[in-house]
């Protein structure tokens, strides 16, 4: 027990120390973007959060499937742990599009293809949490939030795809995008060292959000035998009556 | 240099946001963690 909680702590340190390092290299070692200046380094964490998004929406897709094929309740505590760990990396997203278009578009916001289908990611996952809390019935909220999860996987295609079916606001794809498109060296490696950074955030918040799924799973039980040997007592009580 | 503010802004944002889920996450286990502790104190004395 103690080892683990020093190999969860020492995790945590190492992604907080890459992110701190990834922090400096997008604001320090990335070379000035020619036209946007400094408000271009907002790209180093606004893209690849959204990259990171995409995976932990992957694994909600995967679990989901999985679960409704086998049944078993370790496929659903992943689905729902990856929904909600997706769902802070959208929300960053989120928050640091517009912060990044007010000085650059002169507007906080506008309703095209890719920030409106983002939007829309953002609101089927919350669904998809608020879901699960209304659905009071352990055996058919697994299954309705899995058919819903794969649902909402369904605009992660249409967000990737977005900006290069339609003409949008936001800018072209820089990381293939076909001609014309790319980005200098020294800014893809910070880029990419970015997305390492939260891709290790994201799986250290994935594990210690299955891990509580799995305490709630077994805290049901235990209540639920609690509950069967109180009811066994009373029944034995009236039978001696 | 230009639009500082900005920048700043949304790089303290990044970290709030997930400074903030990481806090309640870590809270929601602490407390399911002592519910655990106390049903299974309730099985053994039963």
């Amino acid at each position: 027990m103690a080892a683990s909680s020093r190999g969860n702590l020492g995790a945590a340190l190492a992604v907080f120390a890459l992110l701190g390092f990834a922090c400096c290299a997008a604001l320090f070692i990335a070379p000035d973007e020619a036209t946007m200046h400094a408000i271009q380094r907002i790209f180093y964490f606004h893209v690849p959060s959204a990259w990171t998004a995409f995976v932990a929406f992957l694994i909600t897709f995967i679990a989901n499937i999985a679960y409704l094929v086998t049944r078993k309740p370790k496929w659903d505590w992943l689905g729902v742990s990856s929904a909600e760990v997706g769902l802070a990396f959208c929300t960053v997203v989120l928050v640091t599009g517009p912060i990044w278009a007010k000085p650059v578009w002169g507007i906080w916001w506008t309703w095209d293809a890719r920030l409106t289908s983002t939007f829309v990611l953002w609101l089927l996952y919350v669904s998809y949490l608020l879901l699960r809390t209304l659905l009071a019935d352990p055996e058919r909220r697994p299954v309705f939030s899995a058919i819903f999860g794969i649902f909402a996987y369904l605009d992660v295609p249409l967000v990737y795809f977005s900006i290069r079916l339609w003409r949008t606001q936001h800018p072209q794809p820089v990381i293939l995008g076909g001609s014309g498109s790319g980005i200098n060296a020294v800014m893809l490696r910070v880029l990419l060292l970015c997305w390492a950074a939260l891709t290790a955030l994201m799986i250290l918040l994935l594990r210690e959000r299955y891990r509580l799924e799995r305490m709630r799973h077994e805290t049901d039980e235990l209540r639920f035998e609690i509950e069967g040997r109180a009811a066994d007592r009373e029944m034995a009580g009236k039978g001696r009556g | 240099m230009k639009n500082f503010e900005s920048l700043f802004a949304a790089y303290m944002f990044v970290w709030a946001i997930f400074l903030v889920y990481e806090f309640t996450v870590a809270r929601r286990v602490a407390r399911l963690q002592a519910e655990l502790d106390r049903l299974k104190e309730m099985v053994r004395h039963n």
